[in-house]
């Protein structure tokens, strides 16, 4: 008995510091989101497929053209961010002054057109990079080296967005045009051009995590799946718009889903996750920080 | 008898005549789907044209599919009790979503996003509960020989078409009665400005759950409707995002303010996606979903109205306004 209680404490030790991990990536993709949402008030549905694009685009450069993973990673960056950029000018502006309804359900088209092109242009194999990075052992305590890795560099790119919005002018006008889209058209922001920067910003972001979700998943066109409904989760949980809500909300539901994946399957995690997210609904239903009106 | 109402009279009656004449089985195949679908589409508008726009519906119709099969399999329980059950669990789990969702006044993106959790719940406990469901190979009821009222499965589609033919109908009569009673005003001024209707004495929360309630049970009847139908589920086929937004699109397709839009959207999206399908052929897969989303998005941004409510609207304003 005393020794199972010893394991399990590892074992626990072990799922929390990888919730943790897990939460950076996924701390990553909320606030991409949530960008979006604040400054242009769009809900992009197809986000995490935007992801997938990239997961690919990592696949093609490092195993089809044999690139290194470092030099890939800026190039699928800079793919995506163009991407969402597209996005913004081929399908959201005409919608602009549209219900925003009709903005959410075209990015849910959208979905279903980047899933059936990776489906036409790259087949429906589970392909991966074929790099296995070694595990780190410590303490008897296993973790991936491809997590680690994650995990610092979506904090380093979470703390350059953060550096972009307080320090450039272009982050000061974002910033402002998320508090009021109106006034700042009166003084002289040109805010189509913030949009469309803002829609590429939100896309370099979803290029990063297609960087760093490749080396722990293999890419296939319906991956997006797998990640996109959580990541929506955590943006509401926090507080759409809302970056530290986001933040927060993305470790709550990485050790969710890492300590319930530790007593039973992943999907297990996941489904408890989406039990504690309705339970938040009732208690805290416009976001964790959000202040009582 | 207006025009209007023998013309609904006589389209009725040929509809019901149509399997006895026009005995294709493939042809019927399509109709049984497009009858079904059809259903599942009106239900959603009924809440979706109030501006509830609810991505959750994948989650209510993969309840009733699975709920009626499960306990077929597992109890032995007849579809005819099954489904009246699929249809309780799914509106016990409507409320429960939708409760806290109306009480603290959750609208739009953050209500889209609630309900778009729910198909994703639904979708991974059916996976994760792999040992009952079969999780993402997907799940068949088991089969009785021959055709059998008790079972609620059948071998010829004439059968399954007169039984999807009947509940469509009922779908349209109950959009009819919502479309008509105070509970339509009610939503309207709702949809509006939620306070102004509040401070006129509507009872917002009250209101919007009963529409929620009514919506949820239907689509989870067209769930096990299809079940029934099809005699075998996936996942994917039928819970999930992707079922929640076909079922958007085609409501949107063929219109979400007039009471046969969402069929006419039945009709172009599974027409489409099987002439797609067809001509495309087995060789290209995937390139009949890209078109069909292309088509999709298209449509959003230049038709928001829909194509049955874009044409009313032509006529309404060219003049010769009927109703």
């Amino acid at each position: 008995m005393e020794s199972f209680l010893e394991i399990f404490d590892i074992y626990l030790v072990e799922a929390m510091i990888n919730g943790i991990l897990l939460g950076g990536v996924l701390a990553l993709l909320a606030l991409g989101l949530n960008l979006i949402f604040g400054v242009i008030d769009v809900t992009w549905i197809c986000y995490a497929e935007l992801v997938m694009i990239g997961m690919y685009g990592m696949y093609y450069l490092v195993q089809y053209y044999g690139l290194s993973y470092y030099l890939s990673a800026p190039l699928a960056i800079l793919l995506v961010a163009a991407l969402g950029a597209l996005l913004h000018y081929l399908v959201i502006e005409p919608l602009l002054s549209g219900p925003p309804i009709n903005q959410l359900l075209a990015t849910g088209g959208v979905l279903f057109v980047l899933q059936s092109f990776a489906t036409v242009a790259f087949g429906i194999d589970f392909r991966n990079l074929g790099i296995r990075l070694p595990v780190l052992q410590f303490a008897e305590m296993h973790f991936s080296y491809s997590r680690l890795l994650s995990f610092g560099a979506a904090a380093a790119g979470m703390t350059v967005v953060y550096f972009f919005m307080k320090r450039t002018y272009i982050g000061t006008a974002i910033r402002a045009i998320a508090q009021d889209r109106q006034i700042m058209a009166l003084m002289g922001v040109d805010t189509r051009r913030i949009y469309l920067i803002t829609s590429a910003l939100g896309g370099a972001l979803a290029g990063l995590a297609a960087c760093l979700l490749v080396l722990q998943y293999d890419v296939h066109p319906f991956v997006g799946l797998s990640f996109g409904p959580i990541t929506f989760l955590i943006c509401v949980l926090g507080g759409l718009g809302n970056f530290v809500g986001g933040f927060v909300a993305a470790f709550l539901f990485a050790e969710i889903i890492s300590l319930g994946g530790l007593f039973s399957d992943l999907e297990w995690g996941y489904v408890l996750a989406f039990a504690f997210f309705i339970v938040m609904m009732f208690i805290r239903p416009a976001g964790l920080f959000a202040r009582r009106s | 008898m207006n025009p209007r109402q023998a013309a609904w009279i006589v389209g009725l009656v040929a509809l019901i005549a149509l399997p006895f004449v026009y005995r294709d089985p493939y042809h019927l195949h399509i109709l049984v789907l497009i009858l079904i679908w059809s259903f599942a589409y009106t239900s959603w508008s009924i809440m979706g044209r109030f501006g509830l726009v609810s991505l959750g519906h994948g989650g209510f119709m993969g309840v009733g599919a699975y709920v009626t099969a499960l306990l077929w399999n597992h109890l032995g329980v007849s579809p005819w009790i099954g489904i009246p059950v699929s249809m309780l669990a799914a509106g016990v789990l409507a409320l429960v979503v939708a409760y806290p969702c109306f009480r603290f006044r959750i609208t739009g993106h953050y209500f889209v996003l609630v309900t778009l959790a729910l198909s994703g719940i639904v979708l991974q406990v059916i996976t994760a509960t792999r040992d009952y469901t079969g999780g993402s190979l997907g799940y068949t009821p088991n089969r009785t020989k021959g055709s059998q009222w008790l079972a609620l499965q059948f071998d010829d589609k004439i059968t399954w078409y007169l039984i999807a033919l009947f509940v469509w109908v009922m779908g349209l009569l109950v959009w009819r009665w919502v479309d008509r009673s105070m509970s339509r005003y009610a939503m309207e001024a709702i949809s509006d400005d939620e306070d102004a209707a509040a401070a006129a004495g509507v009872n917002v929360t009250a209101e919007k759950l009963k529409i929620t309630l009514i919506s949820a049970l239907m689509t989870a009847l067209a769930g096990a409707l299809y079940c029934q139908y099809q005699m075998f589920i996936t996942p994917d086929t039928v819970s999930g995002i992707s079922v929640s937004l076909q079922m958007v699109f085609a409501v949107i397709v063929g219109g979400l303010y007039v009471s046969l839009g969402p069929t006419i959207g039945a009709v172009i999206t599974i027409m489409l996606a099987e002439i797609l399908r067809i001509g495309f052929g087995t060789k290209a897969v995937g390139w009949d979903n890209l078109v069909y989303g292309v088509l999709l998005v298209l449509f959003i941004v230049f038709l928001p109205r829909g194509i049955l409510g874009s044409l009313l609207n032509l006529r309404r304003r060219v003049g010769w306004t009927s109703s």
